[in-house]
């Protein structure tokens, strides 16, 4: 018995929910009023073009990270990594526009993206090989491969390739120089923040669905995903599937910081990652692991993130606030996830000490 | 010679105090993974164990106190974990995950809320009680060895619980339940072990000790509260287990390890070297990827006793 399209919808808007419920509690104890707290949170965000383009903005590399958490996750390998893939993408890219000013931006923006895609694919790829040839827990490799991408660009933000300016200025302020305009990605809409890295994002979202549902490749790698030993006993190079899912996934990591840097900061600093290579893990969890279901995924949590910045101004609570409240959605949404896929979980539970129920030969589906 | 003597001495000592909240972290979640449950919530958990244990001896002065607070809130946090992972059937991992988001997020929150009306309520820079080394006569005079004897008391604490923990694992029945529960939980079931019972007491246990070993970081090795205080070690600690090979008597080692690189780290900048310190930063975490790969292709090698076989794998009941 599997749930129905409105079923999980209903499943995961009542999840929200409930960890909004417990958010309550923390923002009554913060000595904020939730409801005046999630008027601004919830309403703020679409009640401008500045909120519905910010949100957009801020879906933008939700997105991009989400769509190559989806290609791992369904290949059956978890790429914790984003954080780092995306800063050491932003590192080659935001290089590779400084090294060549002159070049024409036809030419220019194309290179930035695909060096800052390969440099993430590398990261990504180094815990695929080490899983795929030496079983490592990919988990922890890429845990301690974002510490480390961390270090690095500070490292150079703070030396080789920090701003002359700053150095001049005697600020020391750890960026790089503005990169050369005709890099930059263009705004969608005059005076907002909106770019077509967001466009971008949508194509590639339509495109990781062709590639993982219309291809043969694609096919193998969710076959690797889904019984690894029938997989490998069907003739699939498992090994090879493994570390090509991690470079997809770190690629489009890479890229997400990049777009970052192209779209809003025009030049590399401390912090790009915010956090998305995490919540990027949220939105593709939370669209299903599906790549199309990752773009309203990615929009709903844009929004929730500005919403929460929003939230902070109009009540004065901690930033640190609207982390937690974003671990509670996780938390709850991970928790419904038996209800969508057994819709009888709960009666059983429930029901367990007052009535018998007749076992049930079915076999749990296999957890993508 | 005793210039030399004095440098071990001093090196052991720091590697003591750095390695004693990363051990007692891995002692927990040894625990917590022989029951088949892998819990990824150690950084939340520590953090949130440091910051709750730094707030309770602010207030009342008293840190034995404080510990116990850690000791509940990482607890806590843990029976939330069982109660998606065992009874809801959550994947482990994202549970996990999403443990350490929440529990980041309400830690840097409580940071900033905790602390006195006077300071904004924030709890950074304050000076609380803390745990300071109290050597024990004659045995810390003992040339280098002595400063196994000159730490504060969680450290001693760990001297009594590395072999009992040991002891209760390999020579106890509810020990051999509990591996039992790991290795293969249909069995158990079959023999009468309640497996849900063994997960949930054992992942909740687990908790209590990454919260003390988070509170040993704000209350002895740190003393204070700062942001992100752990630094990653809840990850590291999930290596040293498998470092230790599920094994509590080896939980020490990986401390040692870890331990000794903080202490040379704190050496190395103390002697004013030219090493730039992101490279000294990255050591911790390049080798916890090597002792990953060293571990993994030794256990594979030497066909040992590796990973409880249900590790991180939810049982149901009604699917045997």
């Amino acid at each position: 018995m599997k749930q129905s399209i409105w079923g999980k919808i209903l499943i995961l808007i009542g999840a929200v929910v409930g960890a909004l419920l417990v958010g309550a509690l923390l923002l009554l104890i913060a000595g904020a009023n939730p409801l005046v707290a999630y008027r601004a949170m919830l309403i703020g965000p679409l009640s401008s073009r500045y909120g519905i383009t910010e949100a957009l903005v801020k879906a933008t590399p939700l997105l991009l990270v989400g769509l190559g958490i989806v290609i791992a996750f369904r290949s059956g390998i978890l790429n914790i990594g984003g954080e780092g893939q995306m800063v050491i993408g932003a590192l080659a890219g935001s290089a590779c526009a400084l090294a060549l000013p002159d070049l024409p931006g036809i030419l220019l923006l194309p290179m930035t993206l695909l060096s800052s895609f390969l440099a993430g694919a590398v990261w990504g790829g180094i815990p695929g090989w080490l899983k795929a040839r030496l079983s490592v827990n990919e988990i922890l490799s890429t845990i301690m491969l974002n510490s480390i991408a961390l270090q690095l660009v500070t490292f150079m933000l703070r030396g080789p390739l920090i701003d002359p300016q700053e150095i001049a200025y005697g600020t020391g302020f750890p960026q790089t120089a503005q990169l050369p305009e005709q890099s930059w990605l263009p705004r969608l809409i005059p005076r907002t923040r909106l770019h077509w890295g967001f466009v971008v994002a949508l194509l590639l979202a339509g495109l990781v669905y062709v590639f993982l549902w219309r291809t043969s490749l694609g096919y193998r790698m969710r076959a690797v995903g889904a019984q690894k030993e029938a997989a490998r006993y069907g003739g699939i190079q498992v090994e090879n599937s493994l570390v090509l899912a991690m470079a997809l996934s770190g690629g489009f990591a890479g890229l997400a910081g990049m777009v970052e840097v192209l779209g809003i900061h025009h030049r590399l600093l401390d912090g790009i990652s915010a956090g998305y290579g995490f919540s990027g893990i949220v939105a593709a969890l939370f669209g299903q692991l599906h790549p199309l279901g990752t773009i309203p995924a990615a929009i709903l949590f844009g929004a929730l993130t500005l919403g929460a910045d929003m939230m902070q101004r109009a009540v004065e609570v901690p930033a640190a606030i609207v982390l937690t409240i974003q671990g509670l959605v996780v938390l709850f949404v991970v928790g419904s996830d038996v209800l969508m896929r057994r819709p009888d979980f709960l009666k059983r539970l429930l029901g367990k000490r007052m009535m018998p129920i007749p076992e049930e030969t079915s076999q749990e589906e296999v957890p993508s | 010679m005793t210039e030399f003597s004095a440098l071990l001495t001093s090196i052991l000592t720091i590697t003591l105090q750095a390695g004693t909240s990363l051990t007692y972290a891995t002692l927990g979640e040894i625990y917590t993974e022989r029951s088949g449950v892998l819990n990824l919530g150690l950084e939340g958990m520590m953090l949130l164990g440091a910051v709750t244990a730094f707030a309770t001896s602010y207030y009342t002065d008293n840190p034995w106190l404080a510990v116990l607070v850690a000791i509940i809130v990482g607890g806590l946090l843990a029976t939330v974990h069982a109660f998606l992972t065992v009874t809801m059937r959550a994947n482990q991992v994202v549970s996990g995950l999403s443990i350490t988001l929440f529990g980041t997020g309400m830690a840097n929150f409580l940071g900033q809320r905790l602390g006195p009306p006077e300071y904004g309520g924030n709890l950074v820079g304050l000076v609380a009680e803390s745990f300071r080394p109290t050597p024990i006569p004659f045995l810390s005079g003992i040339p280098v060895l002595g400063a196994l004897f000159k730490q504060d008391i969680l450290t001693y604490g760990l001297y009594i619980l590395i072999p009992l923990a040991w002891y209760y694992l390999y020579k106890t029945r509810n020990g051999l339940n509990l591996r039992a529960v790991g290795e293969d939980p249909q069995t158990a079931d079959a023999m009468g072990i309640n497996v849900f019972q063994v997960r949930y007491l054992y992942t909740i246990f687990g908790g209590m000790l990454v919260g003390l070993g988070g509170a040993h970081l704000s209350l002895a090795y740190a003393p204070g509260w700062t942001e992100n205080i752990t630094g990653g070690r809840g990850w590291i600690v999930i290596a040293l287990v498998i470092f230790a090979m599920w094994n509590p008597a080896r939980a020490i080692l990986g401390a040692i390890l870890f331990g000794g690189i903080n202490a040379v780290q704190f050496r190395l900048q103390a002697a004013g070297t030219t090493f730039p310190a992101a490279v000294l930063n990255m050591l911790p975490y390049l080798l916890t990827i090597i002792v990953l790969v060293i571990m993994t292709w030794w256990e594979a090698l030497s066909k040992r006793v590796g990973a409880p076989a249900a590790l991180s794998k939810a049982y149901m009941r009604e699917d045997k």
